[in-house]
């Protein structure tokens, strides 16, 4: 039972990791109807800026405060993703308004592979390390209640944590500024959110803005515990069965499809991935996100698809 | 003045439903798969059939089945790799656990298993739609990825995980020289290619195209969407699975499952996209553009340098060749969402009037 619970709550950690990266795609997706695949891409521009800056900050400042390198390196990267978010709007997505789906989506694979060249050329190819003094040594928990006791990663559950704050900071940002009114407007209707006055292309700009802080957020967390490397890119490949189970324009969604992939993949791997060689998360997942849409085609918070002929 | 078609009436509902009603288009098409068959395999040397023009053909013949799926059907697919995969090892597994099995039938019953894991893919189809269904295709991808790396039975438990095959022939006559594996893949994509252009003319075609546009309406009228969805993904991956083993048989010679990974089902995607959907002249356009930019690229970046007496090292050249691709595609889709195709069919608009443009 303890093992169960251990792997459980281990899911449910990592399922908040992967709704994490989830919510940039359900940001984007819903202001301006593009599926994002550049997502793991920004995830990865935004943990190679930050590592390095925080590397070239730590060394300027004589190696005496990483936390104030950090915060200046946060800052600094923060800065990066909004040029970034301003070039994608400027040059991409202004020219291609009113385009399929299937349009954009090519776009921004296209938009994945300058981002992973450009970030490779101006930060390095190499393995790098972000260290936010986030504890890494795992702790025993609620040993009276089972035997040998709950083993839970502190690091894990710190980033847990750090996700659920910023999805909650989110909902206010959404709910109650003015900003976030206007995006749920352009989400509802472009034509009508024009109309009355909200400007499209800044909030556009803006809505990549939150999305590539939400990646740095992600490749901060993901980058201190992977390191920095190329395969951050690839995180993106594990948050899209999270995104299409939530629901492609939900929030909570992506939280809650999360941790059900979270769970749903860790117990898999633990109890049937013997059986079959291992090795199956993450296609168990898709697979996992498949069942789930035969019931409800547009996830389980998205909005119905209705069809008019 | 070229391209005039002036004079040629069509005095029956035959002549009006050919491939290629204007007699310039025929006489142009057939000169062309002409000078493929006798013209190039005089003129080009090796390199260039290895680097180019085999990865050419077998890719042009597996955006073709993209295509039908993606451009014809309107479903979008991220697992076309899966199923190249799948052409793949059905064939390999046909070809080495019978014996005596000739190439032609190990590949085609390949391209049939395809078929098969196509419908089995395919029915979530039936439910979920549009970037839903995207993104639960690359379940196919990933489920094959794994399947082929962990399930030693799928690859005749070689200790390597790699898989290969030797002394391919083809009624007697072996396929080993590069201009004999050309031409053998020529043959497949012509004949392939006049299927696929008289699928999507007959009524099979008719159905996918009206599903595409609208499948609510397309079911009112009475279309069967099961029957009609179905087919695409089963024809589509006959396809890619085909082309799958000819990549793995005659292109590869001995593989591993990352030969066939989502990069290559992107890869298929683009083609089909920038070549242009729901055209079959699209997904040459496509393939060739997605083979030889990134050659070129490659040759051209460090002679680039050079000239201006700069040695780039060969990861900026790689990151360079990222960052050129990318933008070439984004470029590409800003100024013709329609693909390459489109603009093909603008140049012969412009050269019917050419040279007195009124």
């Amino acid at each position: 039972m303890g093992f169960f619970i251990e792997t459980l709550i281990g899911g449910l950690m990592a399922g908040m990791l992967y709704s994490l990266v989830a919510l940039g795609f359900v940001l984007i997706f819903k202001a301006s109807g593009v599926f994002n695949f550049a997502q793991g891409a920004m995830v990865l521009f935004a943990a190679l800026a930050m590592a390095r800056f925080s590397g070239w900050a730590n060394a300027a400042l004589g190696g005496d405060s990483l936390f104030l390198a950090n915060v200046i390196a946060f800052m600094g990267a923060g800065i990066v993703m909004w040029i970034v978010a301003w070039v994608i709007e400027r040059l991409v997505l202004r020219n291609l308004v009113n385009q399929e789906g299937a349009t954009l989506l090519m776009a921004t694979l296209g938009i994945t592979y300058v981002l992973e060249g450009i970030g490779q050329t101006l930060f390095g190819s190499e393995i790098y390390s972000i260290d936010v003094g986030m504890p890494k040594d795992p702790v025993i928990m609620f040993e009276s209640l089972f035997e040998g006791g709950i083993l839970i990663n502190k690091e894990d559950f710190i980033a847990a944590l750090i996700a659920a704050i910023l999805v909650a900071v989110l909902t206010l940002f959404f709910q109650k500024t003015p900003i976030g009114r206007a995006l749920r407007a352009v989400a509802d209707d472009h034509q009508a959110a024009l109309s009355i006055g909200i400007p499209l292309n800044r909030i556009w700009v803006i809505v990549w803005c939150v999305a590539g802080v939400v990646a740095l957020v992600a490749g901060i967390i993901w980058g201190s515990k992977l390191g920095v490397q190329f395969s951050l890119a690839t995180v993106a490949m594990r948050a899209l069965p999270v995104v299409i189970l939530g629901g492609l324009t939900s929030v909570p969604g992506a939280i809650v499809g999360g941790l059900i992939i979270g769970v749903g993949e860790k117990l898999s791997e633990v109890y049937l991935g013997p059986m079959v060689g291992g090795g199956i998360e993450i296609w168990f997942a898709y697979m996992l996100a498949l069942v789930f849409l035969l019931f409800r085609p547009q996830g389980l918070f998205g909005e119905k698809i209705i069809d008019r002929v | 003045m070229i391209y005039r078609e002036n004079g040629q009436f069509k005095t029956t509902y035959q002549a009006d439903q050919q491939i290629f009603t204007i007699a310039q288009d025929k006489i142009f098409v057939l000169a062309v798969i002409a000078f493929a068959f006798i013209g190039i395999p005089f003129l080009v040397d090796e390199y260039l059939f290895r680097a180019i023009l085999i990865p050419f053909l077998i890719l042009a013949l597996a955006a073709l089945g993209v295509n039908l799926l993606v451009g014809y059907c309107g479903q979008i697919t991220l697992g076309a790799g899966a199923f190249m995969a799948i052409g793949a090892y059905a064939a390999y597994n046909f070809f080495i656990r019978i014996d005596g099995m000739p190439l032609i039938a190990a590949i085609l019953l390949g391209g049939l298993s395809s078929a098969g894991m196509g419908i089995l893919f395919g029915v979530p189809s039936l439910r979920v739609r549009g970037l839903y269904l995207a993104v639960a295709t690359l379940a196919a991808q990933f489920f094959c990825d794994w399947a082929f790396l962990r399930i030693k039975w799928f690859t005749n438990d070689s200790s390597s995980g790699s898989v290969s095959v030797s002394n391919l022939n083809v009624f007697g006559w072996s396929i080993e020289t590069p201009i004999q594996k050309y031409l053998f893949c020529l043959c497949f994509l012509v004949a392939f290619a006049l299927v696929a252009k008289n699928l999507t003319r007959a009524i099979i075609g008719r159905q996918w195209m009206a599903i595409r546009d609208m499948d609510v309406a397309a079911e009112v009228i009475g279309i069967r969407p099961m029957y009609a969805k179905l087919s695409a993904f089963a024809v589509s991956s006959f396809f890619v699975g085909v082309a799958g083993a000819l990549w793995g048989f005659v292109h590869l010679g001995s593989w591993e499952p990352a030969a066939f990974s989502v990069d290559r089902s992107f890869q298929l995607l683009f083609m089909v996209i920038i070549g242009g959907l729901g055209s079959i002249l699209g997904s040459f356009f496509g393939a060739a553009f997605i083979v030889v930019l990134p050659i070129f690229l490659n040759q051209f970046l460090p002679a680039l340098g050079s000239l201006f007496g700069i040695a780039i090292s060969t990861a900026a050249v790689s990151h360079a060749e990222l960052i050129i691709f990318g933008s070439l595609i984004v470029f590409f889709l800003i100024v013709e969402p329609h693909g390459l195709a489109r603009l093909w069919s603008i140049a012969k608009e412009k050269l019917r009037l050419w040279p007195f443009p009124h």
